[in-house]
């Protein structure tokens, strides 16, 4: 599983780096952690735009995000 | 009001926020605000930083409750969505020297991304080529992001320091309607228009609950369009423009389209171009313009409220060196300061890498 651990950073780092994460390993689901709401708002409209569902998991310092990309 | 909100889909809500935002930015106008300065969170915070008596421009010094309003009304906004987090640590003066050269560059221009999409919609055509410069910094700023820029990870902290910020402005509310002998007032030029304190504030409070709820960027929009092809954040500039021009249009506050004579206004395309690179760069690299630095001042973000303290002394820097425009044009000092600006922010934007993992 890849994980991206963006926490501590604020928009837009955890974007980029998902996106990186996405880009050079498509159709692989990835965990990304985040530590604030518009963060998880953000890496979560990424994620629905390139095909993957999420699943948010609260975590104690901030979200969990389980991305997994949708069967095509 | 929390299960109100919910119930609309954030795209929507984005799209609301703009067009009342626009609506609002023109009303403003008539209300008092300077032509094509409804809002501007670069004017408005350089006319603060004047009636502070930090700069002495006698045409640029209030205290804009507009200003007052966004920060508290994120923070009613952030309190009642139980967002409020004090955070914080996150390389602050190099923050405080990126706000302040975004504000220059914003002084030499006349005008934050706010103001750019308001010059436009009024028939300053002088907003095309700032939106281009703003647009071309932040396609920079986007490559340094690739590059794997950041400014550090920021840590949670005690609850305390986040209220920093917001207690300062409701002191600055405090001065604005008590007026005390040391708060300077400009007698004339733009500083002396603008609406009732009341009209200003409640404005303000009600943008800064919409910006703190939408996330609302105004450089962010076009960095999602070129980064991601996101359209979310790019509809607001799409609904605000339009919000503003339809009023503008109703309200015959469109004077002609044109390059010169415009309010408040300069036409030197080269620099209305590279002043908002400035802008638009700095603003990418610090992860949102200055609209939204202000919100998140006021939601607990201490990086921030470091962000807007340096945009206070880069408009102290601008006015008190003579490197801020006016409609007479730039300035030789002001356009010097913007290319060492840009050297400066490239800079930073290529030495502060973290490494990656693998």
């Amino acid at each position: 599983m890849i994980e991206v651990d963006a926490r501590g950073f604020s928009c837009p780092i955890p974007v980029v780096r998902t996106k990186e994460a996405i880009d050079r390993k498509p159709n692989t689901p990835l965990v990304v952690l985040v530590d604030n709401e518009v963060s998880k708002e953000n890496v979560s409209r990424l994620a629905r735009s390139r095909g993957y569902s999420v699943e948010v998991e609260t975590a104690e310092d901030g979200f969990r995000l389980l991305l997994s990309p949708l069967a095509k | 009001m929390r299960r109100f909100i919910p119930s609309l889909t954030p795209h929507t809500l984005m799209i609301g926020a703009g067009l009342i935002f626009g609506v609002l930015a023109a009303l403003l106008v008539k209300w008092g605000n300077p032509a094509n300065m409804g809002f501007c969170a670069a004017c408005f915070l350089r006319d603060i930083t004047g009636a502070l008596g930090l700069h002495r421009a006698e045409p640029a010094q209030y205290i804009r409750p507009e200003i007052l309003g966004l920060v508290l009304g994120s923070t009613i906004a952030a309190l009642a969505f139980r967002e409020f987090r004090t955070r914080g640590g996150s390389s602050p003066l190099v923050r405080f020297l990126l706000g302040a050269l975004t504000m220059i560059g914003a002084l030499v221009f006349l005008g934050c991304p706010v103001r750019a999409l308001l010059r436009l919609a009024g028939g300053d055509l002088n907003g095309i080529t700032a939106l281009a410069g703003l647009i071309f910094g932040a396609f920079v700023g986007i490559l340094l992001l690739k590059r794997g820029f950041n400014l550090g990870r920021s840590v949670k902290m005690p609850t305390l320091p986040g209220w920093l910020f917001p207690a300062f402005v409701v002191i600055l509310l405090l001065f604005a309607i008590f007026t005390p002998y040391f708060i300077f007032s400009s007698a004339s030029g733009p500083g002396s228009l603008h609406p009732a304190l009341w009209i200003s504030l409640v404005v303000g409070l009600g943008i800064g609950f919409l910006a703190q709820r939408t996330r609302m960027c105004f450089v962010g929009g076009w960095r999602d369009l070129m980064l991601i092809k996101d359209f979310h954040l790019f509809s607001l500039i799409i609904a605000f423009f339009v919000g503003a021009l339809v009023t503008n249009a109703i309200l015959g506050q469109i004077g002609h389209w044109s390059f010169t004579g415009q309010p408040i206004a300069h036409d030197n395309h080269l620099w209305n171009f590279l002043s908002m690179t400035l802008v638009g760069l700095g603003a990418t690299l610090l992860g949102g313009c200055p609209l939204r630095q202000l919100v998140l001042s006021g939601q607990g973000d201490t990086d921030a409220a470091v962000t807007v303290l340096g945009m206070v002394a880069g408009a102290a820097v601008a006015h008190n060196f003579g490197l801020a425009s006016s409609a007479k044009g730039v300035t030789i000092f002001g356009v010097w300061t913007i290319g060492i600006g840009l050297a400066i922010t490239l800079l930073i934007g290529l030495l502060m890498r973290e490494r990656r993992q693998a």
